[in-house]
């Protein structure tokens, strides 16, 4: 070609590089401070991570007194407290996400979808305090109930009726999450195209029954929704900690006091004078970091996915219309 | 003040598509020269080039060059600000800012930059009065532009071009989201400002061609095919593919 | 208000060797549990709100019986001595929370701004890296910030609970952000630039301008969720029971003065724990409703 060429290589105004420097550094920033928590945080607890390894984690006595330090028993308590929450929180998400987006009338939408979301509002402190003055007691009737009609045989149903400890805990964590599964699935409900739908309701179906189609459009966004509000529970602290019973047993019976790795932290780290117990629990702050991060890595691939699917598909109808 | 628009072997590219091949042509100063051709034929591409805003595009790449009178376009020192400073544009929609009250949005131009220009009212009169809205909007200047048609919207974007002073006005189709009063309005506008202007208008409509315009350049798949005066374009095009568009057999 | 299912009169049924009563019971029985199954989703919700009604109400209620001016000017008193208040907590919540926003908000909105902007790899890593640090346990922030700045600088401090709670706000803030300024119409940018304006003062003066609105609710609501914030504070700020001593010294705050008071075996520190929680959930629960009522971008699809 003779054309004379003009390669991009234009006067950058220098105020817009000097400003494009500054965002970008802003950018590094924040690169920095995930690095600058996992350096840290690594440092703190590398003198048992270097004594104790990963064994660490399947050891079950902690008794930082004697230097025994064992985790089995926090990140059992942690798992079970968070599958309990899951296992309540899910069923209640879901059914608010689907009263929102396919059954409210559009008047009661925002009161109540703003109300769900003042939940996720409140303070991990106050839940902890409610928990422990009003909720407890309502645990420990319900557990003498349960103890009365003779379950007390079923493991799970084991123990005295503290009110304290695993079922509380499980509880409380479970109104902390639901907003988040609610919120999440109703994205996802969104997510999922009205041709969908009416395909399904033009072929007779219920409204549940087409509910099913969208349930079932949205699954993975639904995982993704579950896995994410586990995350939530497994990292949750503060309310966790007041109503638990911070003891270090593992025990099958939901009544039993526990503890979990968030928990433990708070209790104990400013108690600890040893250098080993200070490590020991930073380790733990270690791995629940590493359990969240999974946890939310995962969230994060399955909800992309549906939205994926869901543009692609959006995209897909967008061609063939005018 | 107005000057003519050189524009020698003009391509352009997004990423690997090229959507302008080796256009060159003169457009004349003081006059509207309507850009007119099958949608995706590169009028828009086209017309941002000559502001300097398809580089904007991400992947956009221009080479070739253009001149504001003898002055190039395009070169390592030449900056874009000055050149869509003499180059003012409208866009399809009109795009009043938000944020900002019916007169700031006039004077934006300048506002938008750092330091205080002074006597900024007066400038807004002069500029609305040219785009033909001073009498609608004169006793709400601090009224939200939001608030106006969008025939009004557009004329108001038209006096926010007009207020920087430039020499060259692009206007890509701004009437196709108007209603045909406002229609007829900016039209009415667009023929004032050749007066003073190098005006470019990019158009669909074959009727608002030829009414407004003293020069035609036809687009077909990012080729210039044809380009004379409106009238001998219309009635007597020198190229079949002309003729066949503009008796729309496609389009 | 319900879609019925298909009437059973016209069908060949015949053909799908089922009787006319069989169908009628089939139709039945879908809408029966049509109605359990809607039923239910309401149940959830009512099940849902009841906890929140409790806690509100349970706060509400005990909390204002020990609401008083003494308890926003006084500091508290030892066990067994009436009266008392937490103004050193109140105080000590604003500075934290202040502290928080003043190096998180600049980082956060910025941050964000290069998000939106920027399509580079270096964009994309950022963003993964906000999305993951927003799911990272507060207390394990606190954790890293006790090795960052309780350790080297041998005391907690304000400064020490300030990062924290800071480092808590960033990925929020961020995304947020970045969602807000991606929601301003391409056109506004360009319109911008095409009246000869440089990129970076359309970027701030039209672009971030227009997104303000949404950025600020942003900031706002993360604001209240640090400030309700305990588990980073109890090893970087600490605790203190007098006036604050200065930012390089500990600190009181309202959460960790609640959590101290409602584990202590005391009723009077328990009266005064609820009272400390209704002005927090008040101020958290304003601070929510304000961000609301600034209302998000106009350009939000909501
Ligand atoms: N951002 C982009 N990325 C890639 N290709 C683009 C982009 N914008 C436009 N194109 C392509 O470049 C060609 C010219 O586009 P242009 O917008 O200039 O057409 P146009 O003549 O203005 O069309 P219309 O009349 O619809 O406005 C088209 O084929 C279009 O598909
Ligand atoms: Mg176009």
């Amino acid at each position: 070609m003779n054309q004379p060429l003009h390669h991009p290589t234009r006067v950058v105004n220098r105020g817009d590089r000097l400003f494009r420097g500054i965002l970008r550094l802003f950018g590094l920033v924040v690169l920095a401070i995930a690095l600058l928590i996992l350096v840290e945080l690594w440092e703190v607890a590398r003198p048992s991570v270097e004594r104790f390894g990963l064994r660490f984690l399947i050891e079950t006595q902690w008794d930082p007194v004697r230097e025994q330090f064992g985790a089995l028993p926090f990140v059992y308590g942690t798992l079970v407290s968070s599958l309990i929450a899951i296992l309540l929180a899910v069923p209640l998400g879901l059914g608010v996400a689907f009263f929102l987006s396919e059954m409210a009338p559009r008047w009661l939408r925002e009161p109540v979808s703003f109300l769900v979301e003042l939940l996720a509002a409140i303070p991990s402190v106050v839940y902890g305090l409610w928990g422990l003055f009003v909720l407890v007691p309502i645990i420990r009737s319900l557990e003498l109930a349960i103890l009365r009609t003779g379950l007390s045989r079923v493991p799970l149903f084991s123990g005295a009726p503290y009110g304290i400890g695993m079922l509380s805990a499980g509880v409380v964590l479970a109104i902390m999450i639901v907003p988040t599964v609610a919120a999440v699935s109703r994205e996802v409900f969104r997510a999922v195209p009205d041709s969908q739908r009416e395909a399904a309701l033009a072929l007779g179906a219920t409204r549940w029954e087409a509910m099913k189609v969208v349930f079932d459009y949205g699954r993975p966004g639904i995982v993704g929704a579950v896995v994410l509000a586990w995350g939530r529970a497994l990292g949750e602290t503060m309310a966790v900690n007041m109503v638990i019973g911070n003891q270090p047993i593992i025990s099958a019976s939901l009544f039993s006091p526990a503890h979990t790795m968030a928990s433990v932290i708070a209790s104990e780290f400013n108690e600890a004078v040893e250098p080993m117990h200070v490590a020991a629990l930073a380790e733990i702050g270690l791995a629940l970091l590493g359990l969240t991060l999974l946890l939310s890595a995962l969230a994060r691939l399955l909800v992309l996915r549906v939205e994926r699917r869901s543009r692609g598909r959006q995209a897909a109808q967008g061609v063939t219309s005018p | 003040m107005a000057v003519p628009i050189r524009v020698e072997h003009l391509n352009a590219a997004f990423g690997p598509f090229q959507a302008l091949h080796d256009v060159t042509l003169t457009l004349p100063a003081r006059q509207v020269t309507a850009i007119i051709g099958p949608s995706g034929c590169g009028k828009s591409t086209f017309v941002r080039c000559i502001n300097r805003m398809h580089e904007e595009t991400p992947g956009g790449r221009v080479w070739g060059q253009i001149y504001l009178g003898d002055e190039p376009v395009y070169g390592p020192d030449v900056d874009p600000v000055v050149i869509r400073r003499r180059v003012g544009m409208v866009f399809q929609r009109p795009t009043p800012f938000p944020t900002m009250s019916i007169l700031e949005n006039v004077v934006a131009g300048y506002t938008l930059l750092p330091g205080r220009p002074r006597d900024l009212e007066s400038l807004a009169e002069r500029s609305l009065r040219q785009a033909g809205l001073w009498d609608e909007v004169k006793d709400r200047l601090r009224d939200s532009p939001l608030n106006l048609s969008g025939g009004q919207q557009q004329r108001l974007c038209i006096a926010r071009a007009l207020a920087v002073e430039p020499e060259v006005i692009l206007l890509d189709e701004p009437c196709s989201s108007l209603d045909p009063i406002s229609t007829a309005k900016v039209e009415e506008t667009i023929m004032e400002l050749a007066q003073r202007y190098t005006v470019v208008l990019v158009t669909h409509n074959i009727q608002q061609a030829t009414r407004v315009s003293q020069h035609t350049a036809f687009f077909l798949l990012g080729r210039l095919i044809e380009f004379g005066p409106t009238e001998q374009l219309f009635t007597n095009p020198a190229n079949e593919q002309t003729e066949a568009y503009i008796t729309g057999r496609f389009g | 208000m319900s879609q019925e299912p298909l009437a059973a009169t016209h069908l060949p049924l015949s053909r799908w060797g089922i009787s006319r009563r069989q169908l009628e019971g089939r139709i039945r029985r879908r809408r029966w549990a049509d109605r359990i199954i809607r039923g239910l989703m309401v149940a959830s919700v009512v099940v849902v709100l009841i906890p929140l009604f409790s806690l509100l109400i349970y706060v509400g209620r005990s909390g204002i019986q020990g609401l008083d001016l003494a308890f926003f000017t006084q500091l508290p008193k030892p066990v067994g001595m009436p009266g008392g208040g937490m103004a050193n907590a109140i105080v000590g919540s604003l500075i934290l929370v202040g502290l928080a926003a003043a190096i998180g908000v600049p980082v956060g909105v910025m941050a964000g701004v290069f998000l939106a902007r920027s399509t580079s790899r270096l964009a994309d890593g950022v963003r993964f890296v906000a999305q993951v640090l927003n799911g990272v346990p507060s207390i394990v922030v606190g954790l890293a910030v006790y090795g960052l700045m309780v350790v080297p600088m041998q005391t907690y401090s304000a400064w020490a609970g300030g990062v924290a709670l800071a480092l808590i706000m960033i990925p929020l803030v961020t995304l947020n952000t970045e969602e807000m300024v991606r929601l301003v119409p391409r056109d506004l940018n360009e319109a911008a630039l095409a009246l000869g304006v440089p990129a970076w003062l359309a970027t701030l003066r039209v672009v971030v301008r227009t997104a303000l609105p949404g950025i600020l609710t942003g900031i706002m609501l993360a604001l209240a969720r640090v400030a309700g914030e305990t588990a980073p504070l109890l090893f970087t700020a600490l605790n203190n029971a007098f006036w604050h001593q200065g930012l390089s010294n500990p600190i009181a705050s309202l959460p960790v003065t609640i959590y101290n008071y409602a584990i202590s075996p005391y009723p009077e520190w328990h009266q005064k724990a609820w009272t400390g929680a209704l002005v927090l959930v008040a101020m958290v629960l304003i601070t929510n409703v304000l961000a609301r009522f600034f209302g998000r971008s106009r350009y939000d699809r909501r």
